[in-house]
């Protein structure tokens, strides 16, 4: 076989609860300081012991950062799904597995070559205790890839000191675990394999992280003070991280008392209605949230809507409906999340595309929020929240100011003659509002019941319909605010994708795929809901147009179809909704398949 | 019509407080609620407690669920915000509004289906939180605004306006507090002014969550002879326990209060509310005291009323999360952004 640098695909089956993650982590993150472009996924299951979880990490000399659909090195650390894994590694690939015990004669592969290391016999003669042998097996196995794969071995271990900077007992441990691995794949099989690594210098400039931390350290830069939250996969690490940047970075140094406040609430009606009393009063807020958590919120999402109350959630997507499937990743809140709650309501979505996206869109949501005076969702999911990604280093202005929006100050209001909570003065259906406790001026009643301009209680259909009609037009407004699209495109193609969200690294490698067949495609990103203008030009002057999306109803073409004038023919569905990342393979055969057949030109 | 402007009549004889405000100044819109409402007698005791106190009517911040009595922050308080939530989740919003600013005076307005039935959770958890708040139940028995349907506290036996009788037991908001952690748990009888009044104001003023159950009945669907909550019913099996006087942080303590039955406790701010007991035999800081005292006489179906339990050292919201005592909502930005050296540093743990 031919060498192939820094281009496979490792997956890592183990058993959750292992401590498996950490070992996997340290690998990914030595090929990244390699500087070898790297992307991880992890597949585990919603349960704490006991049950399958996967690893797979793919290393991409050309950046791919979508999964590939291949796996080319398999490490089996699960007999219970050793043959389902083993049947799905690529042919040529490898799978390595523990040799200590004796391996079923049936399970093997004449395509596939096996490389057995007794990793639990090793560590078992080197380690007493039962914890430290059913960790170090995962870091013996990180050792014996390390041999196979040509891994850099000062970086490994330059990375365990800094892990275990502060348990210097575990760094040792750790370091005799990988000698064993690595001495024992030195000594008995052919090193390196000819899948290998070979350090590069393509990572520089770029951080390794998931969606969820950046999020919550965008809501710190925005200044967010108020969090209210019930903890739901996969969005629970966002407060997590939220809570820890705080402890960090938002402690008055001379009292030693917090400039923040978090609330874990008794359910999610609770933590948007803390939200809502926080944007009410002033401060910026905000809940992350999934599924089932956004559903409990849909009455007061329609307040604050009605009401114009500025508020943040944070929808990190997972695959229902229902309880559905709560570690595994989906965009199917789409449509949900547009027209949230009862009555005419339209709502403000973002869409980031990855871990550094959520940061500057968490920034955006606040300053949206505060401008529109409307709840801003920000739609990520699970595989940019939860998985680590390589993306560019974030680098923050310094000039940054945050949009407050239209509020009166103390002053404006002592000089008014009279204040009215919902006339739009501005002619850009965004009324001005007052704080409470600021002035007596600025006094009035917020109601989700029907009001009229000058906020007051109405049941007359003029005065109802004028605030209405207003909230439409505030919602137009919005579409030059949110963040435009992001468009690849040629003059003179025809053939367009439109796609959103954690799709977009699938859909670049397809556009490369199918650009080396000679299939010139553009491209389109929507980032925000309602849609900007380009998006409305995007779909006017293409003839056919793929929309490729993580759900089964096709809820991006629905809304295209609701909000665009774009004609039902030209759109055809490209839709991935089985819960796993999605990758390029779909979306290659889905476009050649209807060019071939004609649909397109 | 559902929305009247109070006609504004200066009336210079009016007695002033100490801001040169009348009463007038702390009324609000009229009325939409039936004539003989319990809720708008409760109305004017807030009205009469919060001139008292010499708050500025701005720096509070009023707050109701759904439901006639949730629709009362509109009768009073003209200057200060107010917010109408939705059914039974004035908590929450309650909780967030405090998060953001915990200088400013919250004043809850609920009913019992609002937060016995709906908010029953919302209700309970921001009372464990001890959020800095009076909350005043306005409770009828029923659902006054869908037309009279039992609440949760309707007593077993009530007698419905169209003849049904309830069979379940009630939730009695005051043993719910008591149980829950209240740190100040108080009820009264909206036809009671002379208690009402300085329950209110020891509420306003206590640092936490004050629960105040105020009888208050529905005059058009629950206030017949078979109701357990009708005038008549309340009046007959009313039974006072401890009354309460409430005494501004300047004024000193008058030695009648200091010996015998007279009990003051001292507030945050240094007011101080005195206790008379009324019963000879009850220890409002006693918990387990006051639970089985009302659980007795509510076995024997009287209503036991006045400030039933007061700890003025369990902590609040804030005292408890550690925040800094300005309001978060006025911190300036500086302090709350790292700043791009910070960023910096953050992310060498991403390399
Ligand atoms: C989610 C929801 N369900 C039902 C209602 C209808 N509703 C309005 S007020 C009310 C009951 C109010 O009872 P209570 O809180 O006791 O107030 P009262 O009118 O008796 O003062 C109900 C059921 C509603 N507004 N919202
Ligand atoms: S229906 Fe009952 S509670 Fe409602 S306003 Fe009339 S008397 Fe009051
Ligand atoms: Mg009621």
């Amino acid at each position: 076989m031919n060498t192939r640098s820094n281009d496979f695909v490792i997956k890592i089956a183990n058993v959750n609860g292992t401590g498996s993650a950490s070992a996997n982590g340290l690998l990914m993150k030595a090929i990244f300081r390699m500087g070898i472009p790297v992307v991880g996924k992890n597949f585990f299951p919603s349960n704490i012991q006991g049950l399958p979880t996967w690893f797979e990490i793919r290393v991409s000399r050309e950046g791919y950062l979508a999964r590939s659909g291949r796996v080319d090195i398999m490490v089996a650390m699960n007999a219970q799904t050793y043959a389902r894994d083993l049947a799905d590694v690529s042919p040529g690939g490898y799978l390595l597995y523990d040799s200590t015990w004796p391996r079923d004669k049936q399970l093997t592969r004449d395509d596939v070559t096996l490389i057995g290391i007794p990793l639990a016999q090793m560590v078992n003669e080197q380690f007493e205790n039962i914890r430290a042998r059913i960790l170090m097996k995962n870091v013996c196995y990180l050792g014996a890839l390390a041999a196979l794969l040509d891994l850099d071995m000062r970086v490994l271990e330059e990375l365990l000191k800094e892990t275990f900077a502060d348990k210097q007992k575990l760094v040792a441990g750790n370091l005799k675990a990988i000698e064993l691995g690595y001495q024992y794949a030195k000594q008995h099989c052919d090193c390196p394999l000819p899948l290998r690594l070979e350090p590069m210098n393509a990572t520089a400039g770029h951080i390794m992280v998931d969606g969820n931390t950046l999020a919550a350290l965008g809501c710190v830069y925005a200044g967010a003070t108020v969090g209210a939250w019930y903890p739901i996969t996969p969005s629970t690490s966002l407060m997590d991280a939220f809570k820890e940047f705080c402890e960090r970075y938002r402690v008055d140094p001379e009292t030693g008392k917090q400039r923040y406040c978090i609330v874990q609430a008794e359910d999610e009606l609770a933590a948007i209605g803390m939200v809502l009393g926080a944007g009410w009063n002033g401060a910026r807020a905000f809940t992350p949230t999934s599924g089932p958590g956004l559903s409990l919120m849909n009455e007061f999402i329609g307040f604050a809507y009605y009401a114009e109350i500025p508020a943040v959630i944070f929808d990190v997507q997972r695959v229902g409906p229902s309880t559905g499937m709560p570690t595994r990743t989906q965009q199917a809140d789409l449509l949900f999340a547009a027209y949230a709650s009862h009555g005419d309501t339209r709502h403000v979505l973002l869409f980031p595309a990855d871990p550094a996206e959520c940061f500057h869109m968490a920034v955006a949501a606040f300053d949206l929020a505060e401008r529109l005076q409307t709840p801003v969702m920000v739609l990520s999911d699970l595989d940019i929240g939860m998985n680590d990604w390589m993306v560019p280093k974030l680098s923050w202005d310094e000039d940054y100011v945050p949009d407050r929006g239209k509020v009166y100050s103390q002053e404006q209001l002592r000089d008014m003659r009279v204040f009215h909570r919902y006339t739009d003065s501005d002619g850009d259906g965004i009324a001005y509002r007052s704080l409470p406790g600021v002035h007596p001026g600025g006094a009035y009643f917020t109601r989700g019941s029907g009001h009229n301009r000058r906020g007051a209680y109405t049941e007359d259909a003029d005065e109802y319909q004028d605030v209405l009609d207003r909230l439409r037009h505030k919602h137009d407004t919005a579409k030059a605010l949110v963040p435009a699209p992001v468009v690849h495109s040629k003059k003179g193609v025809k053939t367009g994708i439109v796609s959103i969200g954690s799709c977009d690294a699938a859909v670049r490698e397809a556009l490369d795929i199918l650009a080396r067949e000679g299939t010139e495609v553009n491209y389109l990103r929507v980032r925000g809901f309602p849609f900007n203008r380009e998006v409305e030009e995007f779909v006017e002057r293409h003839e056919h147009l793929f929309v490729v999306e993580q759900n089964r109803d096709a809820q991006l073409k629905a809304l295209l179809l609701l909000e665009t004038n774009v004609e039902r023919r030209k759109l055809t569905s490209i839709l991935h909704y089985g819960g796993m990342p999605m990758d390029s393979r779909c979306i290659v055969s889905g476009i050649s398949e209807a060019l071939a057949k004609g649909a397109a030109a | 019509m559902s929305f009247m402007q109070k006609p504004r009549v200066i009336h210079s004889k009016l007695p002033k407080n100490e801001l040169g405000l009348t009463t007038r100044d702390y009324e609000g819109s009229m009325s939409t609620l039936c004539a003989g409402c319990g809720h708008d007698s409760i109305t004017a005791a807030l009205i009469q407690a919060f001139w008292e106190l010499n708050i500025e009517p701005y720096k509070v911040a009023k707050m109701s669920g759904i439901g006639c009595s949730s629709k009362t922050p509109a009768y009073f308080l003209e200057e200060a915000h107010g917010i109408n939530a939705v059914h039974g989740r004035m908590p929450s919003i309650a909780t967030g509004a405090n998060a953001a600013d915990r200088n400013l005076y919250y004043l809850g307005v609920s009913g019992d289906g609002d937060s016995l039935s709906i908010g029953f959770g919302q209700f309970a958890h921001a009372l464990r939180r001890n959020i800095n708040m009076l909350y005043i139940i306005e409770n009828n028995g029923v659902y006054g605004l869908t037309k009279g349907q039992f609440s949760a506290s309707a007593d077993v036996g009530s007698k419905a306006k169209k003849g049904e009788v309830n069979q379940q037991p009630p939730i009695d908001p005051v043993i719910a507090a008591l149980t829950l952690g209240g740190s100040f748990v108080a009820r009264s009888f909206s036809g009671d002014k002379g208690q009402l009044v300085p329950l209110i104001k020891a509420g306003i003023m206590h640092n936490g969550f004050a629960l105040l159950d105020v009888l208050s009945p529905c005059v058009t669907f629950n206030d017949h002879e078979d109701s357990t909550k009708s005038y008549a019913h309340t009046r007959q099996f009313y039974h006072p326990a401890v009354h309460a006087d409430f005494v501004p942080q300047k004024k000193p303590i008058r030695a009648a209060y200091e010996n015998g039955e007279a009990m003051p406790v001292e507030l945050h701010d240094g007011s101080t509310v005195v206790l008379r007991k009324v019963s000879k035999d009850y220890n409002p800081t006693n918990r387990a005291h006051a639970y089985s005292y009302l659980h007795e006489h509510q076995k024997r179906g009287e209503i036991v009323t006045g400030l039933l339990y007061i700890d003025e050292d369990q902590r609040e919201m804030h005292d408890i999360s550690n925040t800094v005592s300005e309001a978060l909502r006025d911190l300036p930005y500086a302090e709350l952004c790292p700043g791009s050296a910070a960023l910096e540093e953050i992310q060498n743990l991403y390399r």
